[in-house]
């Protein structure tokens, strides 16, 4: 283990711990407040898994619908969270979001035009108008691209491929982050007055999901430990179209953009179930006969307007993936265990226009010509709408210091996330979390000073793996956990399951605590796959244990044993997950945040 | 399904390099990089390979497979014929980190010194209007997702033909969506021309060959790049008309930049 008397250290006024959409534009925002910022990434810069966001930003611009506003998309957000969400969080968002989208075109983003030549949108689940700033099917990649390219411009110090394995804490909250070089493997330390996590989601704990090798939990294990609160754990968004075949692609993303486009979704008798599943509070916003979405569909590609309702297929994600799910289990799937997904009878050049990595993904990794043919599709593991509880105004977490922003964090989504409010969550609360964080850098004087006992500590962990002489691979428990959490806390879950996922963890963690790296320090992603298995096993801990609390259905959280939403106990109470003084995870629920006057009437009474 | 073959560069830059060779069960659809995480996750843990979105988004997984250059998440096992060994290398044009990982640092180096997006400052926003027929070029540009194929292909870089900076062509490309922005203001044809050395670049089209987003880099960038540089430098005519309506060279805002230094450091080739 190298000693720690020559440990390479940064100092920043702020730090922020992850690279994609929200930690670029904290970055950003930091930065424009006057912090000296220094920017950390476990992959290259431009890599983040923003760049697989596909079907666009959600903002209420009125430029395809001049009636959209934001109470209307506050009220959306608030719908299609199932009223679980930050109330405060869904106005700002819904406020500040178009001018957030504004900012990119200013920096040089080229999203797609209206016939008049401003930011086109297009429609997609849940979103009561045409509300998505897109460019084809690649949104994710342009604003990643605009936010690194503006970054760059800005000078910001970034450090890439660096894994955090712990923050430093003090008595005035967190001081810093120690890591280690990807390339090198030597440790590194920052110290930092305010620090910014954006490190992404938890995908990765499962087996079928869109996620890459990144979405560990790693910002929400790393609060966790410095005693932050986690909310709203057991809501896992399961994106209703994934790739289920071949094998090498199952779970990788197909996106929403080609239901709202028009794609249709038959089961292997070619019956469009979504009329089935409609909730019936929502019925009536959707169209009634395959005649009405036809001619919504033709209206959209026509771009003219039209007095038919959507499609079902536009229905919120949540309800979709259980429809498909339910399809497939009843023995109506396809040979390879989903559903068709179908956009071919549009004109094939509309398709390859409107989706054309979609076109590229199914033509090179599956053989199959979505111009001409269906697509098959089953749900994947895709976001997690819980996360660490933060300030709405600032994305302060409750350890002082310490921000999150993004996908990290929680509030927005309540307990179902539209599509396309994950960009533009990002961008909003990212930029509020980096102005909160460079004001609280200015409030101190002298760089925090890191604890040397911690520091030890970090660097012990660290080396451990590589220096017990035997133990279990990393990717054997991996894959363990990815098959159990799929198996007892997926879509539909019940107590007996949950029950055994939380005895299974802690077996899990058992065999994680003497793991074996294998191999040297230099660019060895076993031994980084320790750490974030780590990571993985925490947050699981918390979905399972959040999960078994809600004696409920809401939202992306379906039990089987609680069928139906069950107001007089669980409206309102979001889950909260801490660490006791103990060391074990402690699982709670609080009340959501007071909704203003004007918010409530905004929800119609509803709630 | 038989096995494939798999023959993987292992080493890094301080020790000699060496293949190793594996057998890996195939499914259906499987993919290079698939073959590779069946490495990591059953017989080599620690090798070292960049991934991230596996589905040609984020362009991480750059490799040269049997001597050609391939995303690895979107190169099937099925168009190998699997009775003979597929060798997988790291990208030649770049420094070895290790194993399949190279140091590609001096492509974002690159980056730092182009002039960014520079909006009008005298048309407010809101006026900003343009046509997707006028931007379905710049948008071809931006589809570039860094994969550095074209960077590792180039030969200038590759064979360090040159002394002088040569930004390569992803930068080229990225310089394209920058001066072919309907509203962009600034000027990059003189770094163009000294810094970028887009002289360098003798149109043999090997990176429009290799683009995963099959951008026509050579065709739709790099030449009218080449165009607009020999308009400013080399066309007395198109100079005195630029001079008369007050577009030229020296037009446009300019930030401090770092200047572009030379080429990627020096490669220890791989053993073959």
């Amino acid at each position: 283990m190298p000693d720690l008397t020559n440990l390479e250290t940064h100092a920043h006024d702020v730090l922020v711990i992850g690279a994609g959409g929200a930690g670029l534009r904290a970055a950003i925002e930091a930065k424009a407040f006057g912090a000296d910022v220094g920017l950390v990434c476990k992959s290259l810069l431009g890599k983040a898994h923003t760049v697989m966001a596909e079907g666009g930003v959600a903002a209420a611009l009125g430029h395809v619908a001049p009636e959209d506003t934001w109470q209307v998309h506050f009220r959306d957000t608030m719908v299609g969270g199932k009223y679980l969400g930050n109330p405060r969080m869904a106005e700002l968002h819904a406020k500040e979001a178009p001018d957030r989208v504004r900012e990119l075109e200013a920096w040089g983003a080229v999203f797609d035009r209206t016939p008049d030549g401003r930011i086109l949108q297009r429609p997609f689940g849940g979103h009561s108008y045409s509300r998505l700033a897109h460019v084809g099917d690649r949104t994710g990649l342009e604003m990643i691209r605009t936010l690194q390219d503006r970054a760059v411009a800005l000078g910001i110090q970034v450090y890439m491929e660096c894994t955090i394995t712990q923050l430093i804490s003090g008595a005035d909250g967190v001081r810093g982050g120690f890591g280690y070089w990807r390339t090198t493997g030597r440790p590194v330390a920052f110290a930092a007055k305010a620090i910014v996590l954006a490190t992404g989601g938890t995908g990765r704990a499962y087996e079928v999901t869109s996620n890459s090798w990144e979405y560990s939990g790693d910002g929400q294990a790393l609060a966790y430990e410095a005693g932050a609160e986690l909310i709203d754990m057991e809501f896992v968004q399961f994106h209703p179209t994934g790739m289920v075949w071949p094998p090498g692609v199952r779970g990788l993303l197909v996106t929403e953009a080609v239901r709202g486009e028009g794609g249709i979704l038959r089961n292997a008798k070619g019956e469009r179930f979504m009329w089935k599943y409609l909730p019936d509070e929502r019925r009536a916003e959707y169209a009634e006969t395959d005649e009405e979405a036809a001619r919504w569909v033709t209206a959209l590609s026509q771009g003219h307007e039209t007095d038919a309702r959507r499609p079902p297929e536009l229905s919120t994600r949540d309800n979709v993936a259980r429809a498909i799910y339910t399809e497939v289990k009843e023995g109506r799937g396809t040979q390879h265990g989903g559903v068709f997904l179908d956009i071919s009878y549009l004109p094939a050049e509309t398709v390859r226009r409107k989706l054309p990595s979609m076109y590229e993904q199914f033509k090179e990794l599956a053989d199959v010509d979505i111009t001409r043919g269906p697509m098959e599709v089953g749900p994947t593991t895709h976001y997690a709408m819980g996360g660490i509880r933060v300030g709405a105004e600032t994305g302060a977490t409750t350890v002082p210091g310490l921000f999150a922003a993004g996908e990290v964090a929680a509030g927005l989504h309540g307990a179902n996330r539209l599509g396309g409010n994950s960009l533009s969550d990002l961008l909003v609360f990212g930029a509020r979390a980096g102005a909160a964080a460079a004001r609280q850098a200015s409030s101190k004087d002298a760089q925090p000073y890191l604890d040397p006992v911690q520091l030890q500590g970090a660097n012990g962990a660290l080396a451990a793996p590589l220096e017990r002489p035997e133990g279990e691979d990393p990717y054997a428990i991996q894959r363990d956990l990815q098959e159990m959490m799929q198996r007892l806390v997926g879509i539909f879950r019940v107590e007996a399951d949950l029950d055994e996922a939380i005895r299974q963890l802690a077996e899990l963690r058992r065999r994680w605590q003497v793991v074996k790296a294998t191999g040297g320090r230099a660019y060895n992603p076993g031994w980084n796959l320790v750490f974030e298995l780590g990571n993985s096993l925490t947050v699981s801990e918390a979905i399972a244990r959040s999960a078994r609390q809600r004696t409920e259905s809401r939202g992306a959280h379906s039990r089987l044993d609680y069928p139906a939403s069950d107001d007089a106990t669980w409206n309102g109470l979001n889950s909260v997950v801490t660490r006791a003084a103990d060391g074990t995870m402690s699982v709670s629920a609080t009340p959501l945040p007071q909704m203003s006057d004007e918010l409530r009437s905004l929800l119609g009474g509803e709630h | 399904m038989p096995d494939a073959h798999l023959r993987v560069f292992r080493g890094d830059s301080s020790t000699e390099g060496r293949f190793e060779e594996f057998d890996v069960p195939v499914e259906e659809g499987m993919v290079v990089l698939d073959a590779l995480h069946w490495i990591q996750g059953h017989a080599a843990p620690d090798l070292a390979v960049r991934w991230n979105c596996k589905a040609a988004k984020c362009g991480s997984c750059s490799a040269e497979v049997d001597g050609r250059p391939h995303l690895m998440c979107k190169t099937r096992l099925s168009d190998f014929d699997l009775e003979q060994t597929i060798t997988v290398e790291p990208m030649r044009a770049f420094p070895l980190i290790r194993d399949l990982v190279t140091d590609v640092s001096w492509n974002y180096e690159v980056n730092k010194t182009i002039q960014p997006f520079t909006p009008p400052t005298d048309v407010p926003q809101e006026d900003w209007r343009w046509q997707q027929e006028d931007i379905e070029r710049v948008q071809e540009y931006r589809k570039c997702i860094e994969c550095f194929l074209c960077q590792d292909v180039c030969h200038v870089l590759r064979n360090h033909e040159t002394e002088r900076p040569f930004m390569g062509p992803r930068y080229l490309v990225r310089a394209a969506g920058l001066e072919m922005h309907p509203i962009d203001q600034a000027d990059r044809r003189e770094y163009l021309k000294d810094s970028g050395g887009i002289g360098f670049c003798n149109i043999t089209k090997c990176c429009t060959e290799v683009c995963p987003e099959h951008i026509k880099i050579t065709d739709n960038a790099i030449i009218p790049l080449k165009e607009r540089v020999a308009d400013a430098y080399y066309d007395p005519i198109g100079w005195a008309w630029r001079k008369l309506r007050g577009g030229d060279a020296e037009s446009g805002a300019r930030a401090e930049l770092p200047v572009l230094q030379g080429n990627p450091p020096q490669t220890d080739e791989a053993p073959d």
